[in-house]
């Protein structure tokens, strides 16, 4: 097969004649793949085209009967080859692409809007079980690396703070710095943004492989809704987990940043703790935990609608994974910038 | 019957494997030889290892103990070294494709011809058309993704990937397994077919009764490890261990062979 490039080209640039009558000597040929059959023929064929008599003469049975498989299928060949999709189709195709995945977006707001009314109707109808395991999978199991990372971004606001604020002799403002950004901001979106990765991931991913292996269609063969069964518990577990995790966030953010301020700045613990009460007003903490359900609720959404939008092969699941989280990300920040802007507006 | 089938240099020789899974036993002391032009298949129950056969021959899998030749080369080479052109003399069609989902079925087909040869973008164009049109796929099909496809065009998809590079030699993992009776028959034919004009030898395995009466020119029977039989199907089907009479004649067995007796005039 590989050799039949060389040929290829020596056909290519040869010095053909305009017209006439051209003969194939094809006694030469010592072995001949589909490849070269290929090459051969459409050397033929560009003869004719020009308007040669062309005929191939002295070709081994094999070879012939292969050459013949060639002119057989040439059409359907030139049809393949012919084949390509349009530039209006592909953007039709993307405008009809985005439209329909919009549409579905909301469909499956609408979905999950209806199973909590109806869970809400009937609260025994809820999966108590599975939305404590929830819990404990989502919530429990992500206090350590919550912990560990706001604690780390206390370190690390504290250090950048303590240079700035040790030039002006203000060591104290320490307090203001560390406490209202990580309360306000920092903990709420490090939280979210871990669980985002966490376990939107794994939403979808979970989700996606029961779509694969038909597990939802036969979920739904029994008169049971997967949206009920499967995206409730998550979505209510991590409505009460992530304001938790924001808490106990901003506990160690706050811890970090007072171990700093105490070595670096000579703001004792209980000075910072002092100035604590009276700098950072309960709104900041409010505020902080309130956006926590709002981020749990894109947070669980998003996976889950990612992971019934897993189609076909187990290939999809990878890529519906990644973009649960790229999406739940961007939502939460989006989101989190909203709330800036109104709070904001009302002054708060 | 087994038409101009030569006897010297076997393409592919399996000689005394034995395959251990920790404590699982796949095979005990499979020998086994296939000759260049046949259609040699691997038959079998469920879970008896004739996968893992197929994955040892190409070199995906090393056995515990034995050897396996094929096409001259020791099979465990493939994977030490690169296995330089062995890779090109042979096609692999996995059971459920394995095409490459990032990848249009055109593309897909492209693959060895890409990275094995130094041919013009239009003469790979050209000899994939020519593959895919010889698996009879329609024309808007070479832009399709895999997931676009239908389970019966995947499967004759990756059989032109397979068949790309001209092979001497073609591995077929149940080619056939999950396709309607109709469908099914169309690839026996289409098999049958590329392996005359192609000159291929092929090697499969399958369940499918019908499948081994109308293109099998020999089959190897595996069962608990060993080789409980091999030969054409007529042999087979008239021997006398009871594990290869189960295997032939239960019901289904029964009724297939009904309609494949005197089954040779259903060849060419």
């Amino acid at each position: 097969m590989s050799d039949v490039g060389p040929a290829e080209r020596a056909l290519r640039v040869m010095d053909w004649p305009a017209d006439g009558s051209l003969q194939f000597e094809g006694s030469g040929i010592h072995a001949l793949d589909t490849g070269g059959a290929v090459v051969l023929s459409r050397a033929v064929r560009d003869a004719q085209r020009r308007g040669c008599d062309v005929t191939v003469e002295g070709l081994r049975s094999e070879h012939a009967q292969l050459m013949n498989l060639v002119s057989v299928h040439w059409d359907a060949m030139m049809a393949h080859v012919a084949a390509r999709p349009k530039g209006t189709a592909r953007l039709q195709s993307v405008i009809r692409n985005l439209l329909d995945r919009f549409l579905r977006g909301l469909g499956f707001i609408g979905e999950s809007a209806m199973a909590l009314l109806r869970v809400g109707s009937s609260p025994t109808h809820l999966r108590w079980r599975s939305a404590l395991n929830s819990l404990r999978l989502d919530g429990v199991n992500a206090l350590p690396i919550t912990g560990l990372l706001t604690f780390l971004i206390g370190v690390v606001i504290a250090y950048q703070g303590a240079e700035q604020l040790r030039k002006f002799g203000t060591n104290i403002f320490i307090v203001d710095l560390v406490g209202i950004s990580l309360l306000r901001e920092i903990a709420p979106l490090i939280a979210a943004i871990l669980i985002a990765g966490r376990s939107g991931s794994a939403y979808a991913a979970h989700i996606g492989t029961m779509k694969v292996t038909e597990e939802l269609d036969a979920l739904r063969t029994f008169g049971l809704s997967p949206t009920e069964l499967l995206v409730l518990p998550r979505m209510l577990a991590l409505i009460v987990a992530l304001p938790l995790l924001t808490v106990y966030a901003d506990v160690l953010g706050v811890f970090g940043g007072m171990l700093i301020a105490a070595n670096q700045l000579n703001v004792s613990f209980t000075a910072f703790l002092a100035r604590f009460e009276e700098a950072v007003a309960l709104r900041h903490f409010l505020i902080g935990v309130g956006k926590a359900p709002f981020f749990a609720v894109i947070i669980a959404l998003v996976g889950c609608y990612q992971g019934f939008q897993i189609r076909g092969g187990v290939d999809d699941v990878g890529r519906h994974t990644t973009m649960s989280v790229v999406q739940s990300i961007f939502l939460v920040i989006i989101f989190d910038a909203l709330c800036s802007i109104i709070l904001n507006w009302w002054n708060l | 019957m087994s038409v101009a089938v030569q006897t010297e240099n076997p393409v592919i020789e399996v000689s005394h494997v034995s395959t251990r899974f920790g404590p699982a036993i796949v095979h005990q002391d499979v020998s086994l030889i296939v000759r260049k032009g046949e259609v040699f298949a691997i038959a079998g129950g469920n879970g008896c290892g004739k996968s893992t056969l197929l994955r040892e021959i190409v070199g995906l899998l090393t056995p515990t103990a034995g050897r396996i030749s094929l096409l001259g080369a020791d099979s465990r080479d493939l994977q030490e070294t690169d296995g330089g052109s062995l890779y090109r003399r042979f096609g692999v069609m996995f059971q459920h494709g394995a095409l490459f989902s990032s990848m249009t079925l055109a593309e897909n087909v492209a693959v060895p011809l890409r990275e094995h040869t130094s041919l013009s973008a239009r003469l790979i164009r050209d000899i994939v058309a020519l593959k895919i049109a010889l698996v009879g796929l329609p024309p808007d099909s070479g832009v399709k993704f895999p997931r676009e496809l239908s389970g019966g065009m995947r499967r004759r998809a990756a059989l032109a990937r397979a068949i790309v590079m001209d092979p001497e030699l073609l591995f077929l993992d149940e080619p056939t397994a999950g396709l309607d009776p109709m469908i099914a028959a169309g690839f026996d034919d289409l098999v049958l077919n590329l392996k005359r004009l192609l000159g291929l030898t092929v090697v499969m395995v399958t369940h499918d009764l019908d499948s081994l009466w109308r293109i099998a020119d020999r089959v190897v029977v595996l069962g608990e490890g060993h080789v409980l039989g091999m030969g054409t199907m007529e042999q087979l089907a008239a021997a006398e261990d009871p594990a290869v009479r189960n295997y032939f004649h239960g019901p289904r067995g029964r009724a297939v062979q009904l309609n494949h007796s005197g089954g040779e005039s259903h060849r060419d």
